[in-house]
């Protein structure tokens, strides 16, 4: 069973993806991608060196001792590590071979996982979950884009185009979404500190409340962004946090699915809806009683979110 | 594989499993014409239930399960139960089972918990009815390797069980455990569970759902899968799809964009057709293959892109609509939005066509809706 907000307080998002000024790789910490010469990995390989990460490593069993476009390949997630002293992974692999590739970076000491595959089995996603606990890791995803730091680095899939810096949080339980939402916020003016993908299976390695934690105490952050969608109760959950913890920061909301029919699996294997348990009036209903206002579409989240600042 | 909602057991299915298990449940048949049924209902002896099988819930509700005293009355029962439809919804054969000694009806589920990420047990004194509605409710964590006997039998005492009747629930749950653990299920809920006349219990029900995603562990269950020809071929493609009962497909990268789109076709006053999320992946042939199974839906009248580019090329999907056109595979016009990389040479592609590219997603449902109310 997985207990939720207890590492946070001691797991600094930030402070793993970026570090802190005086560190020697500040902004150029080493990443690692499981699963690198695969042609997904590949891909993204190059447009997150593009965007200025630094994959300092990449694993592919077998292919050890070779290299990917300069970026040297190792056999085993230990080797990588041990070479790179990287504390991130990306995870690319196919998701029947997610469970082992994640168990194998955790054992190395990576301390936090973008799970970036789709059609994980759940259970496989529970074991993992645990067992990052155990290690005072985190997983984000799985079936999630990834994180980013606008104009600093990303781990994952997302375009850079939509992205820009600035001080608003975006968390999405879905990956194209997140990508409009922020288009929309950067051409407002709103760029952002952190976009993190919480992922659209029904188990998410960082839920929305543990990803609150991780920017609550953060100066540096003036507002949120939640994409969420139908299926679960993740906004329910996060709509009676901010109440309990007088969450202070302004929170702007946009659920996807509406309009979608109960009982159908819509896309993503979380989005489903089951009697009221799920449902999108559930979640609007829980967002007013903690006074955060829903967006009707994506291009209305600018909008809600400047009357909310100019507060 | 896409996610489609194909592993929702059948009774007899679910019912399948609880036996390899141990799970005791009433004596049956399955039968999918009324010759299959009175070799059941001989073999069964009368009376006896007929019960509907299909997917959706509420039957008893629906009238889709209904006694018999004898093949007289069984046959003419039978014939209507076959041809009826429970929310837009046929049965996949009927199943006829003897009646229990019930003395009591309890609830038993154990689910996937989104929230706690783990999963529970949840059982109620009070079965047979939703479990919304019931009382008294008990809700134990499971541990990914199984439900613990200790706490099974604490929950029984909770529940106000006693005797044969704790050994019996303690058996039958810690069996469901290991179903679900090794089936990889999401839910297997028993609604109602009945406490027979000597105090041991017997499953009258069955709703067992697998997760897709673990299935290419288990070929075993490949022999319950159930979709339709149409998700057969999206899946083949990697597409996710719903089939809805508007006229306005929607065709888009990614499912909360799809979604999304959805909301405000709604909100315009249209009716979606289809849902279609064709993923990150993006070729020409991809897009035309979307195209292909949206034109085997009969009632669109329009197809609306929804396309958030950046990693997509827009081009190509401009591309795969012209070909799409040329080849007369589809004849309904298409409103797109594409933003994000070559969008520009994507509109001018797209000039003289029956598709139209807009700026915003907004313009694109505008003119969609328009074009089909007309």
């Amino acid at each position: 069973m997985i207990k939720m907000a207890t590492i946070e307080r001691t797991f600094n998002i930030f402070d793993i993806l970026v570090g802190s000024k005086g560190d020697k790789d500040f902004g150029k910490k080493p990443v690692v991608i499981q699963g690198i010469t695969g042609s997904y990995g590949s891909t993204h390989t190059r447009l997150m060196k593009e965007y200025g990460t630094n994959i300092a490593a990449g694993v592919t069993p077998g292919k050890g001792g070779q290299n990917f476009e300069g970026t040297p390949v190792y056999d085993t997630m230990a080797d990588a590590v041990r070479a790179t002293g990287a504390q991130i992974s990306g995870i690319f692999v196919p998701a029947p071979f997610f469970l082992m590739a994640a168990i194998e970076a955790l054992d190395s000491g990576i301390k936090l996982l973008a799970a970036i595959p789709e059609h994980v089995p759940i259970r496989d996603s529970i074991k993992v979950l645990e067992y990052a606990q155990k290690k005072g890791a985190r997983m984000v995803g799985p079936n999630t884009p990834g994180v980013i730091v606008p104009e600093v680095m990303k781990v994952g899939i997302m375009p850079a185009q939509p992205f820009k810096a600035g001080s608003t949080v975006v968390f999405s339980r879905s990956g194209t979404l997140m990508y409009e939402v922020s288009y929309n916020l950067t051409n407002r003016g709103y760029g952002q500190k952190l976009g993190l993908g919480i992922g659209g299976d029904p188990i998410n390695g960082t839920n929305l409340i543990e990803a609150f934690d991780l920017i609550r105490d953060r100066s540096d952050v003036n507002s949120i962004v939640v994409v969420g969608e139908i299926g679960g109760d993740a906004e329910e959950q996060l709509a009676e946090y901010i109440i309990r913890t007088s969450f202070d920061k302004p929170v702007i909301a946009y659920i996807a699915g509406r309009a979608a029919p109960k009982e159908k699996r819509m896309g993503h294997a979380g989005a489903i809806v089951y009697g009221n348990y799920g449902s999108a009036e559930s979640k609007v209903a829980n967002y007013a009683r903690a006074n955060v206002p829903v967006a009707r579409r994506p291009g209305e989240v600018p909008d809600l979110l400047a009357k909310k600042l100019r507060r | 594989m896409a996610v489609a909602e194909n592993m929702r057991l059948l009774e007899y299915q679910g019912k399948e499993l609880f036996e390899q298990y141990g799970i005791r449940i009433p004596r049956s048949h399955l039968a999918n014409n009324v010759e299959e049924a009175r070799q059941g209902g001989r073999k069964l002896g009368y009376p006896l239930v007929l019960k509907s099988q299909l997917t959706v819930g509420g039957r008893g509700k629906a009238g889709a399960i209904v006694k018999c005293k004898s093949e007289a009355e069984m046959e003419p029962k039978f014939n209507e139960l076959l041809h009826k439809e429970v929310k837009g919804e046929l049965p996949r054969g009927i199943l006829l089972e003897e009646m229990a000694d019930i003395k009591k009806e309890l609830y038993l589920s154990l689910f996937l918990n989104r929230s706690k990420r783990c999963y529970s047990l949840i059982s109620s004194a009070e079965g047979g009815v939703e479990i919304e509605s019931a009382g008294n409710k008990v809700v134990v964590d499971i541990p990914i390797d199984g439900l613990n006997p200790q706490t099974a039998e604490d929950t029984a005492a909770k529940l106000g069980l006693s005797g044969r009747t704790v050994v019996s629930f303690v058996d039958f749950t810690t069996k469901l455990s290991r179903l679900i653990g090794e089936k990889e299920a999401e839910l297997a809920e028993i609604n109602p569970v009945a406490i027979l006349g000597d105090g041991s219990l017997m499953a009258l029900d069955a709703k067992v759902i697998i997760d897709d995603n673990a299935m290419f562990r288990h070929p075993e269950l490949k022999k319950y899968e159930h979709v339709s020809e149409l998700e057969k071929q999206a899946e083949v493609s990697g597409f996710s799809l719903v089939e809805l009962d508007g006229n306005i497909a929607i065709i888009g990268n990614g499912a909360g964009l799809v979604m999304s789109t959805l909301d405000m076709v709604s909100d315009a006053g249209g009716t979606a057709g289809a849902f279609l999320d064709f993923g990150g992946r993006a070729t020409t042939e991809t897009i035309y293959e979307a195209l292909q199974v949206i034109s085997k839906i009969k009632r669109v009248d329009a197809i609306l892109v929804n396309l958030f580019g950046g990693i997509v090329r827009t081009n190509l999907v401009a591309q795969a609509i012209l070909d799409a056109y040329k080849n007369n595979l589809i004849a309904v016009p298409v409103f797109a939005r594409i933003s994000g990389a070559d969008s520009e040479k994507a509109k001018a592609m797209l000039n003289g066509s029956r598709a139209k590219l807009y700026n915003t997603v907004e313009e694109a449902i505008q003119a969609a809706v328009a074009a089909v109310n007309r």
